[in-house]
């Protein structure tokens, strides 16, 4: 009882890496995925070579890696609009995500969802999301859902911090935990939530994560930027929901380097200074963590240079199986409606 | 062949029908507010608690927006849920979950999603509940692609059309009128009695006009066509029974033997599924037609609690038999 009162700020120390070298690997290679596949994103979008709306996760890659890391493939996961992050962190293909932004048929979705909308049912996620916080029940649903079948899987539900203001939270979150279901609840702050700071339009003292002592949930406060610190507490988090003890609140504190979405502007000239963008550009998740990776004598310069070369030419693959692939043929639109 | 029957009420029918298909199917589950411990506000789940426990029948918090996104996600992920949504006019609450998500999911996902989500829910006005707590919101749902909408009339539609719901891999919504739930009816006594979605009943045969009418409208329509068959107007009474699918073919034959149509449904008229089904059958009836298709729905006002005014707001016999007079000689309507 008392424990739900607690706010436990998290920061690793920045001096060691004390998680096996091949999960470094996956976590630093996942991060970098991500960062390379936006970069791709940003450059097919300025191209003209994929339509909607691009909410790029630049900055924020050790949030999802580091919760995600802690997940079994079967877990499930519900996203947001700014999902690509979260998809590739639980194993996304992204050849498979580009070809979908791309709306081509040999995307996840068949070219029917969009950046908004990627699923992979057979990773457990169960989509990005147009709606903020439209997650919040479905994860709560699928948590639920395992528990009730008895498979011990968790449900993770990211979310900013601008849909902790909804409704959909309070909703979710008290009967996660009046059931006690295995629910991690991620807010991910990277302070706006579109062109509005946080701050001043979130009721709290200092933390969003404070909501979480209104539902009898624990919560922690972490550096979103530190993979090491928010995949240690996920992993200690997922072991509690596992272990039927219910839901908690996770703040991942962060920040994204781009606007809201591509093309909406130079953040930096209307709602945000740039010597705060300067103090996060140095908390790059990224860097930090192979810098931590070279002290902990798991790889060199050269290496990382070599993983970097691997990965950027896979995204190159990426979007070239989406350029290549066709749309779906007109009567695809009428397909899928109904299951 | 007739098949062997048992007289039970409309609330009954639910019951049975979830009872049946719990005992049929582990992965399906039913949650609501006050459903469980009190069987409903209308009492039409009591004792499932004590066949089925609490895992699988819950009472939930006073959240519609929550439980109805519980039961998306637990619906992706293998189980099928039936949520109850205690008076129609909640489902407001919970419809970015219904319209946003669980309608879009197969569509959105290319097929890899499928959510087999059962929602109950009520409609109907006629016991001063006032304007929060009597409306016939089934126009909304029947407006999205993606969900598929039942309106039962009889204790034997909401059984049969119910179960196969439940079995569907889609999302559903059963309207019930609460105003029915002690109407009694025959049910077919067989095992596994379901009716698939989409196909209209005639509940009386007639050959001057078809009255396409839904939920307790069929009972109005019914009572009016014995009134007008003692002015010789054989009235024919089609209830499509799901409005989503519709199944135009029957009203159409009915048309095309009839050649004159009234639409009565209990919702607010403008907009809503009277409007639809007169301009699908004034579209695809229009050479069988010899006059105008006519409507009859709630005025187009918030229900009224007053017993002094409630009644008039909505379609009764006496206006359906008036409409139809109508269409016959130059009585004012
Ligand atoms: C229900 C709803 N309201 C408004 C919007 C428009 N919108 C899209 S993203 C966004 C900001 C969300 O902020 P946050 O939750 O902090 O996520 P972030 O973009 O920072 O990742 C808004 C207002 C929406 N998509 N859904
Ligand atoms: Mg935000």
């Amino acid at each position: 009882m008392s424990e739900s009162l607690e706010l436990i700020t998290t920061s690793s120390d920045e001096g060691t890496l004390p998680l096996p070298e091949p999960l470094c690997r996956e976590i630093y290679e996942k991060m970098l995925t991500i960062r390379r596949f936006e970069e791709a994103v940003l450059e097919v979008y300025t191209q003209g070579l994929m339509r909607g709306l691009a909410h790029l996760y630049i900055g924020q890659e050790a949030s999802a890696v580091g919760i995600c890391s802690a997940l079994n493939d079967d877990d499930y996961l519900t996203s947001t609009h700014r999902g690509h992050g979260h998809l590739i962190a639980k194993g996304g293909k992204v050849d498979r995500m580009m070809a979908e932004m791309m709306g081509k048929v040999d995307g996840y979705n068949r070219g029917k969802g969009g950046t908004m909308h990627i699923a992979d049912m057979s990773l457990g996620i169960l989509g990005a999301n147009g709606i903020v916080g439209g997650g919040m029940g479905m994860a709560t649903g699928a948590a639920l859902s395992g528990k009730m079948r008895g498979t011990g899987q968790v449900a993770v539900c990211f979310f900013g911090d601008g849909a902790i203001n909804q409704g959909a939270f309070l909703e979710s979150a008290n009967l996660a935990s009046v059931w006690s279901l295995p629910v991690l609840f991620v807010c991910e702050n990277n302070h706006y939530g579109e062109y509005t700071a946080a701050k001043d339009v979130t009721a709290v003292r200092e933390h969003v994560a404070e909501r979480a002592a209104g539902f009898d949930m624990p919560a922690m406060v972490v550096d979103g930027n530190d993979a090491v610190a928010v995949h240690q507490t996920a992993v200690e988090m997922v072991e509690r929901a596992r272990a039927g003890e219910g839901p908690c609140l996770i703040e991942n504190k962060t920040y994204r380097y781009r606007g809201h979405h591509v093309g909406d502007g130079d953040p930096e000239k209307t709602y945000r200074t740039q010597e705060e963008t300067d103090t996060w550009l140095a908390k790059d998740p990224i860097p930090r963590f192979a810098r931590r990776m070279m002290k902990a004598g798991m790889v060199d310069e050269a290496e990382l240079e070599s993983i970097d070369t691997t990965i950027t030419k896979r995204v190159e693959d990426a979007v070239a199986f989406a350029n290549e692939s066709p749309y779906p043929e007109a009567g695809e639109v009428t397909d899928h409606v109904f299951a | 062949m007739s098949l062997p029957e048992r007289q039970i009420t409309y609330g009954e029918a639910v019951r049975e029908a979830i009872a049946e298909e719990m005992r049929r199917d582990g992965t399906v589950f039913f949650m609501g507010e006050d459903v469980a411990v009190a069987g409903g506000v209308f009492k039409v789940t009591v004792g499932l608690l004590d066949e089925f426990g609490e895992d699988r029948v819950r009472d939930t918090p006073i959240s519609e927006a929550g439980i109805m996104g519980a039961g998306v996600g637990a619906a992706l992920t293998g189980m099928r849920p039936i949520v109850e949504i205690m008076f129609g006019d909640f489902i407001t609450i919970a419809m970015d979950q219904i319209v946003n998500q669980a309608a879009k999911m197969c569509y959105m996902t290319g097929g890899q999603a499928s959510c087999a989500l059962t929602i109950r829910t009520t409609i109907g006005a006629g016991r001063s509940s006032a304007a929060q707590h009597s409306q016939s919101l089934q126009a909304w749902l029947s407006h999205i692609p993606g969900v598929k909408v039942a309106i039962p009339s009889t204790p034997a539609d909401l059984k049969g059309l119910l179960k196969t719901a439940i079995r569907d891999d889609n999302p559903t919504v059963i309207y019930e009128d609460k105003m029915m739930y002690g109407l009694k009816g025959p049910v077919p006594d067989v095992e596994d009695y379901t009716i698939p979605f989409g196909v209209a009943d005639i509940k009386r045969e007639g050959s001057d006009v078809t009255l396409v009418a839904t939920s307790s409208m069929v009972h109005t329509a019914l009572k009016a066509a014995d009134e007008l068959e003692r002015e010789g107007i054989s009235a024919e009474v089609v209830d499509p029974r799901t409005l989503s699918p519709l199944d135009m073919d029957t009203i159409v034959r009915s048309v095309e033997k009839t050649s004159r149509a009234v639409v009565i449904d209990e919702a607010y008229q403008s907009y809503g599924v009277t409007g639809e089904l007169a301009s699908r059958i004034a579209d695809e009836a229009f050479d069988y037609l010899d006059a105008p298709v006519k409507r009859l729905g709630a005025m187009d006002v918030p229900v009224p609690f007053s017993p002094g005014l409630e009644p008039q707001t909505i379609p009764d016999e006496e206006k359906l038999v008036r409409t139809v007079q109508g269409l016959f000689h130059d009585v004012p309507v």
